[in-house]
């Protein structure tokens, strides 16, 4: 039954975060990638409840992020030195710990609210046009960031302490699918997909499509925050631009190449697209060692852009499985892409 | 007799198009009443401010005393106004056991943060819920096709789901909108005993748009007819199939179905 | 009231460029109800066409910046990109004509993105360094300066938009567009090939962006392959100011949109607003123009039937 698989995910990903940590020996390299993984499974899985499962195309998810990190950050940096300079906060230390989760509880309920701010308004509105909006608050969110000389504006901001540790990474991204998993595989949470598949019919069983959307944005905003608590103690050093409309994106092509609405597909394109740039180095190794050549330089070159293999993943996606990895299995998320529409220029499809 | 929805004087215009003018209707809690017309006449309008996705341009609506205009579409069904469409919506990435579920969801006593906690109490109300849609779908002979995806099913099966979704929210006023479209004369056999079925055992009114003058004159207590938004007649099956009003509207129509 | 006077100059000038990617947003949504993620890296490609052109011109030709160059190069770029956006659109967003609107909108990113990431590869990094095309002098009266590439702006914006009033209004193919915007079936129909209007769009729109890339390339001397990211979203901004699917409104949106950002900065001090919030304007109008009046100032507002 739907609602033992969420507790599935959370043994699942507390016995993967146990293997880890147990087995694989954890250098720094290492250590990034999985702390890299354990995040974007946050932003992937709360991004998938507002796009995937609610139908709701936002591209500002980064903002909400900004704002989690940027809030913790300053509050385990600046302000609690500033305040209780005698506290021993050091990581490890227990003080140091519970202000380090108090500061990212602080940080996530921040960009919840901002979540709200904008959602109310915004969620009105409809495809193209959402989409343009939350573009707009994310890039919003960003310029006030860079104007903000407290946290270091354009010249970045270093965190003092890296409490972000995998335990607490992975407990996290647990959380974060358990919440949105169990949320809407209940009865209430099959509100979220009706007023995807259909807000007319939606609204006529009592559905209130605006609370939906406005509660899914919320929570997706809230653990976005989470993640950015978690990133800015990782990473220990944030800039602006970390938080512009091209990490937007990096969130959604997960999402999308995970397939809209499903949860493990999301999860699967999360720990896919954090590896990608790892194999991306790989490759000119590999053929070095395989076939003795180096690679022509152009194609070296080409494998280092991320950016550049991320749109051609786009696009080909789009051409030929738009529905991703795991969409229509699980969950029935292909009905976003699968339903054909009239064609925009009127002939017959 | 006290009614139970009452329209009064709705007037909706669209820019410079009058869908609606000046249109009362009455319906009594028990009722079974027809609303016919030719194409064009309003008929699916007046749905649609009843149910709140258009807001009548003047004229009041009243459903159990209290009037419903300007409130939300979702409001407006929590207050026990159920309906169909002309063109079946169903959640279609849904399958059946899920289309109805996703119709308690306004029922629930229990909140998002239950949903989160998933304790006792949540447990419990989520098995009632399990429990009454295996009921209704069990009385609609749907239960064994509550695990297929709606868009599997015929189109027949797929009308009939319609109805029992609109029925789950535990109405006490369905608008159905031209059910028998697209169902050859068995089907609407069955349509006409199903409506009547669901009138008597769950003691609700029943507002029903159609074209096939059979299933009208078959199951309806009363008819009203529309023409260019307007009322033109009103009265029992038999007075409003030979008004001579009614019958020049339809001129140039197809013949009724007699 | 001098500075409130070259602000608007020099906002007018802004506003132009803003005016002339914006017309390609909205033709491509009045034709297609599709914005054109894509748009503003036509606008960058446009310049660095622009650049590579008037190097090569120069050079084989040992010219001097002159009106000569700098006509022939905006007609190459014009040409070259307009080609580049009948192309894109053929391969990327015509085999997705019957998907949601939701595919292509994607699709559409990764088109951008691949123009972006592609120009990095392709051009480097950057900042490239615009050489002139055009000679350049200043001109004052009284306390006002106004430059000559803010006249050429002004002028070529000026003469672009009446070739394009006039195409859309006179022409078979601008009539065929309009009845295209209305009602795709009905215009097949009568005969109108949808496809080759539809590429016929494109290619104007994309000539319009380059020609807006080689006059901010000459203003802005600075050109960098993300160029095309904040002008392009202002410029769609712009657009839907003007009320999307509109061709007057999204000139109209241009100047405005212009204007307010230059005065805006202008008048920071003032204003208690620092310059460097200038990206935020085009966001703060978009936010605003959605939340008030989303079928902008000279749209209408369309309901879907249930």
């Amino acid at each position: 039954m739907k609602i033992a698989r969420a507790k599935i995910y959370f043994l699942l990903a507390l016995l993967v975060s146990f293997a880890v940590w147990y087995w694989i020996p954890m250098d720094q390299y290492v250590r990034e990638i999985i702390l890299t993984i354990g995040i974007n499974i946050i932003l992937a899985v709360s991004l998938n409840l507002v796009n995937g499962h609610t139908g709701q195309f936002s591209i500002g998810h980064a903002g909400f992020m900004a704002i989690g990190a940027y809030l913790s950050a300053w509050l385990t940096t600046v302000a609690v030195p500033a305040w209780w300079p005698n506290l021993d906060i050091s990581d490890g230390s227990l003080t140091g710990t519970l202000v380090f989760l108090g500061a990212m509880l602080a940080g996530a309920l921040l960009a919840a609210l901002a979540g709200l701010a904008i959602g109310i308004p915004t969620l009105r509105l409809r495809g193209d046009y959402l989409a343009i909006a939350t573009l707009g608050f994310g890039e919003i969110i960003r310029v006030v960031i860079q104007n903000t000389d407290v946290v270091g504006g354009s010249r970045g901001f270093s965190v003092n302490n890296g409490y972000t540790t995998i335990f607490w990474t992975f407990l996290f991204a647990a959380v974060t699918i358990y919440v949105v998993a169990n949320l809407v595989n209940s009865a209430y949470g099959r509100g979220f997909v009706a007023v995807r598949d259909d807000e007319v019919a939606a609204e006529s069983i009592g559905v209130n499509t605006t609370k939906y959307k406005v509660i899914a944005f919320v929570l997706a905003a809230f653990f976005a925050g989470i993640a950015g608590g978690l990133y800015a103690h990782f990473k220990q050093y944030l800039h602006p631009d970390g938080f512009n409309f091209l990490k937007s994106i990096e969130v959604v092509v997960m999402v999308i190449l995970g397939g809209m609405g499903s949860t493990f597909g999301v999860i699967a394109a999360a720990v896919v697209l954090s590896l990608l740039p790892e194999a991306l180095r790989f490759i000119p190794q590999a053929y070095e060692r395989l076939f003795g050549l180096q690679l022509p330089h152009l194609i070296d070159d080409l494998l280092k852009n991320r950016m550049l293999i991320y749109s051609i993943l786009l696009i080909i996606l789009m051409l030929t499985r738009p529905q991703g990895l795991f969409g229509g299995m699980s969950g029935r998320p292909a009905l976003l892409f699968k339903k054909k529409t009239p064609r925009a220029d009127g002939l017959a499809s | 007799m006290d009614s139970l929805l009452e329209l009064r004087d709705c007037t909706m215009q669209f820019g410079g198009l009058t869908a609606l003018s000046k249109l009362s209707l009455q319906i009594g809690p028990r009722d079974l009443v027809g609303l016919i017309g030719p194409n064009g006449a309003g008929k699916t309008t007046v749905f649609n401010i009843i149910t709140g996705i258009y807001e009548p341009t003047s004229g009041t609506i009243q459903f159990n005393g209290q009037s419903l205009v300007g409130r939300k579409a979702s409001a407006i069904a929590a207050r026990g106004v159920a309906r169909t469409f002309q063109n079946i919506r169903l959640f279609a990435s849904l399958t059946v056991y899920d289309n109805v579920r996703a119709a308690f969801t306004m029922h629930l006593k229990h909140g998002i943060a239950h949903a989160l906690w998933r304790g006792g109490s949540f447990r419990k109300e989520e098995d009632e819920i399990r429990d009454q849609v295996l009921d209704i779908l069990k009385i609609f002979r749907l239960e064994e096709l509550r695990d297929v995806e709606c868009k599997s099913l015929s189109y027949g099966d797929q009308r009939r789901l319609e109805i029992v979704r609109a029925l789950a929210t535990r109405p006490k006023l369905l608008l159905l909108d031209e059910p028998a479209a697209g169902m050859n004369p068995r089907e609407k056999e069955e349509l006409m005993e199903l409506i009547q079925f669901v009138k008597e055992k769950y003691q609700i009114a029943v507002l029903l748009v159609e074209h096939d003058m059979k299933v009208v004159m078959g199951i309806c207590m009363r008819v009203s007819v529309l023409d260019y938004g307007v009322k033109i007649a009103e009265g029992t099956p038999a007075e409003v199939r030979t008004n001579p009003e009614v019958i020049e509207a339809y001129l140039g129509q197809e013949t009724p179905a007699a | 009231m001098d500075q409130f006077l070259q602000q608007l100059i020099n906002g007018l000038s802004l506003g132009s460029i803003y005016a002339l990617i914006a017309l390609g947003y909205t033709m491509v949504y009045g034709v297609l109800r599709f914005i054109n993620f894509a748009h503003g890296d036509v606008f960058m490609l446009g310049a660095y066409v622009g650049l590579y052109s008037g190097r090569y011109l120069s050079g084989k030709l040992q010219a001097e910046p002159s009106v000569l160059l700098a006509v022939s190069v905006l007609a190459i770029s014009m040409t070259v990109c307009a080609i580049v956006g009948v192309v894109i659109e053929r391969l990327a967003y015509a085999p997705l004509r019957s998907r949601p609107r939701l595919t292509v909108l994607i699709t559409a990113i990764g088109v951008s993105l691949f123009l972006e990431y592609g120009g990095q590869q392709f051009f480097g990094a950057g900042p490239h360094f615009f050489e002139p095309i055009l000679p350049s002098y200043e001109m004052h009266t009284g306390a006002l300066r106004v430059t000559s590439n803010q006249l050429v702006v002004l002028s070529v914006t000026v003469v672009l938009l009446i070739s394009l009033t006039f195409i859309v209004l006179k022409t078979k193919m601008g009539t065929a567009m309009r009845a295209l915007s209305f009602n795709p079936t009905a215009a097949s129909l009568m005969g109108i090939n949808n496809n080759v209007v539809i590429s016929f769009t494109f290619g104007l729109g994309s000539a319009l962006a380059a020609a807006a890339g080689i006059l901010w390339a000459i203003n802005y001397p600075s050109i960098n392959p993300l160029m095309g990211l904040l002008p392009g979203i202002k410029a769609f901004v712009a657009a839907v100011l003007g009320g999307i699917g509109n061709i007057p409104g999204a000139a109209l949106g241009g100047l405005i949109l212009g204007v307010t950002e230059t005065l805006v900065v202008g008048y920071s001090d003032r204003l208690h607003i620092p310059p460097s919030y200038r990206d935020a304007v085009a966001f703060v109008v978009l936010i605003v123009i959605l939340l008030f009046k989303p079928s902008g100032l000279l749209g209408k507002s369309s309901s879907e039937k249930v």
